[in-house]
């Protein structure tokens, strides 16, 4: 190789390494402007932008100055050097020197305000982990209304919400892959009438839209009662999750050789035997690619604990979503409310990301 | 199993296959009333809720795993030729059942439903259809779901097709990669917390400091500050741009392993033949990830359909921002007409009919397991 070839190659790998690099900082800027803004005061968090907390140049107040009471504020007025009106010093004048006047409050007030730009460094304002405290415990709030009646207002608590969406996820998760366990053990190695009929309707159900669905099965809800509960967000999970995880584990369990299979059946083992000694244990990397897909599913899924949850037990998402629509603008509480609602899966996904891109490339079409 | 049966004569054995039987229906019976006791209690229980959460998830998981254990012990009770007939079906028989009852059986129902007026009662004929179709609200919906389809899909893939493309020549990919994936551990409201945050707007006055990033931006360019999310159509874009900054992670995820499966004595073979790397990209990288490829797209653009919990949180899908999803919650939810709903869902199951038909044809192409 010559050197023009290697020149090349460096400067080629220089442009492609800068590319990456500016995507991936577009990319994280909108998450580190959240972060940052969860941890700072709600004041400081809506008089200025998240980025001030790096070193810059900020105004700074050096003195404040009080008219004296003889001083005609309706004329022009000479005060440190400059002549300016009222109205112009209400907008701010700078001074030769580099300083600004800035005259605040009314006319009657009088008092002038002096600025000068200075370096800032970080943490010139505090930060706090207040916000975190603020929205997980969710404070109530009672008011007593015009005609004297004591309201009380459900602080948005993402503390329970967090222990609800833990009750949610945590069965909605193992209940669909023991159920698509056992039937994707049937349809690969059992013979019944009827299995090759079933199996293609359940491929053709793998990216039927949900909501053909949440019409009917609310009815059905009302009727049985299950609306607002545990049972009845674990099955409609458990129904909507079917599809695809009883799918994916029928393409695995369905490559597992078949010697292994028959000699057990030779030693007389049962099918429940087989099942739970030789097929699980040897399909846990499917499982377990399925499990963190259905889990991150669950935790962060909205419309289904919209329909069938509610109100009643607010999980995560939902109770963040309500902060956006009751306090849109309080952005402590959804900042820091945000980033609540992604520990959990952010943890899971880092510590088993691995077999989520398994599960991924395993054809990932959910309905 | 059949170990007392010799002892006590043919009555005995018949008696006790039938003690069996009896036995074996009880106990699923009673695992089943255990279990919606449970359920009652939790229901209406005034538990502290840690109490309430370790039960339930107790109860659930255990539940399940009890009801399957319990049903298959009832079969393997049954006499030889009967167990071996069942038990198949205790295996995939909750399965069926339950897909049927969420997914299949609904079709149905939401077809019939789609007929009747805003309870669920009169026949209507194809009124709701002709406001689905007809509605200028839905026209609107069509519209932006188009518009979500067609930009959101094709910047979620073109990017991610890049930074597949780019990372595979870098030491660093894996670092790279993750940091694009990581979004898709994120909720869609999460996402929409932080968006709403970048396109947040306060305003004009006197000492108004811009606080989200956008308008900051924009200032610093000497540009105006703007309200993004209530300008349409624009808006549309600004809501787009998330959905690309969730999906591109994953495109990348697949495309990336596609392209590390082609074979590099293929690519070398082009370089010594003189072949520039765009044209080796275009010529051999593009053909030969073309599954793959069409996978991404087909699954992003079934994404955008149904795309509902971004639009629901940043707008509502107000400002012209409505989708079709969001319209469909809207008809059944906040104006509460089950008819036009159903028929919603409907022209969504229509436009995904085409991706049903294909994966049952590659599924009968290889379905070497029947």
């Amino acid at each position: 190789m010559n050197s023009g070839y290697k020149a090349q190659k460096v400067r080629s790998s220089l442009i492609i390494n800068g590319v990456l690099i500016l995507i991936c900082f577009f990319w994280l800027l909108p998450t580190l402007g959240v972060f940052i803004t969860s941890l700072r005061n709600s004041q400081d968090i809506f008089t200025s932008g998240w980025w001030t907390i790096f070193p810059h140049k900020e105004q700074m107040q050096t003195e404040e100055i009080t008219l004296d009471a003889s001083v005609n504020v309706d004329a022009p007025i000479e005060v440190q050097g400059i002549t300016a009106t009222f109205e112009e010093l209400r907008l701010g004048v700078k001074t030769p020197d580099g300083r600004t006047l800035t005259w605040y409050g009314n006319k009657r007030t009088r008092k002038i305000s002096i600025t000068e730009e200075q370096w800032v460094g970080f943490f010139y304002k505090p930060l706090t982990i207040n916000n975190y405290v603020d929205v997980l415990t969710g404070k109530e709030i009672r008011f007593t209304d015009a005609s004297g009646n004591e309201i009380i207002r459900k602080g948005n608590s993402l503390g329970s919400a967090f222990l609800n969406s833990v009750a949610v996820a945590v069965p909605a998760t193992i209940i669909p892959i023991l159920i698509a366990a056992f039937a994707a053990f049937g349809f690969s190695w059992l013979n019944f009438p009827g299995r090759g009929t079933i199996f293609t309707i359940v491929v053709a159900i793998l990216v039927v839209p949900l909501q053909i669905s949440l019409v009917p099965i609310l009815q059905d809800y009302t009727k049985l009662n299950l609306n607002g509960t545990f049972l009845g967000i674990w099955l409609a999970h458990t129904g909507f999750g079917l599809p695809l995880a009883t799918y994916l584990l029928f393409n695995y369990m369905s490559t597992l050789p078949r010697d292994l299979l028959e000699a057990a059946y030779i030693d007389g083992a049962s099918n429940f035997t087989i099942f739970t000694q030789l097929i699980l244990p040897l399909s846990v990397p499917a499982l377990a690619s399925f499990a963190i897909f259905q889990f991150l599913w669950v935790w962060n899924d909205y419309l289904i604990a919209l329909v069938f949850l509610g109100d009643k037990s607010r999980v995560v998402t939902y109770a963040l979503a309500s902060i956006v629509g009751e306090k849109g603008q309080d952005w402590h509480l959804l900042t820091a409310g945000a980033f609540v609602s992604m520990m959990l899966p952010l943890a899971v996904f880092f510590a088993l990301q691995r077999f989520f891109v398994r599960g991924l490339l395993a054809g990932s079409v959910k309905g | 199993m059949q170990k007392s049966s010799g002892s006590t004569g043919i009555i005995g054995g018949l008696a006790a296959t039938l003690g069996r039987i009896l036995i074996s229906f009880f106990v699923p019976v009673i695992t089943f009333l255990i279990l919606w006791w449970v359920f009652i209690f939790l229901r209406d229980s005034e538990a502290p809720q840690i109490v309430i959460v370790l039960v339930a998830i107790v109860w659930g998981v255990g539940g399940v795993a009890a009801l399957y254990v319990v049903s298959n012990w009832f079969v393997e009770q049954l006499p030889g030729d009967w167990a071996r007939k069942l038990q198949p079906f205790v295996y995939v028989g909750p399965a069926v059942v339950i897909m049927s009852w969420y997914l299949a059986v609904p079709v149905l129902r939401t077809l019939a439903l789609s007929f009747k007026d805003d309870i669920g009662v009169k026949w209507v004929g194809l009124d709701n259809y002709i406001f689905a179709f007809t509605d200028r609200i839905m026209l609107e919906t069509f519209r932006n779901n188009l518009l979500w389809m067609i930009v959101g899909t094709s910047f979620s893939v073109g990017l991610g097709l890049l930074i597949a493309v780019l990372a595979d020549r870098t030491r660093f990919e894996s670092v790279y990669k993750a940091i694009i994936f990581t979004p898709m551990a994120i909720s869609f409201v999460g996402a929409g917390v932080i968006w709403k945050f970048v396109y947040t707007y306060k305003g004009e006055g006197v000492g108004i400091e811009e606080i989200g990033l956008l308008n900051a931006f924009v200032l610093a360019m000497g540009g105006q500050s703007q309200p993004w999310l209530s300008l349409p159509p624009w808006n549309n874009l600004f809501l787009i741009v998330i959905m690309v900054w969730l999906q591109t992670g994953y495109a990348m995820v697949v495309i990336s392993s596609a392209i590390k499966g082609i074979p590099l004595e293929l690519l070398e073979a082009a370089r010594i033949d003189g072949a520039t790397e765009v044209q080796a990209f275009f010529k051999i990288t593009i053909p030969y990830i073309k599954g793959t490829l069409i996978t991404v797209i087909t699954t992003i653009v079934i994404f955008s359909l149904k795309l509902f919990d971004i639009v629901r949180v940043m707008t509502g899908g107000n400002n012209g921002t409505n989708v079709i999803a969001n319209e469909f919650y809207l008809q059944r939810f906040t104006y509460g007409n089950t008819g036009r709903a159903s028929a919603i869902a409907i022209v969504l199951l229509i436009a995904v009919i085409p991706v049903i038909v294909n994966n049952l044809r590659e599924f009968n192409k290889d379905r070497r397991a029947f």
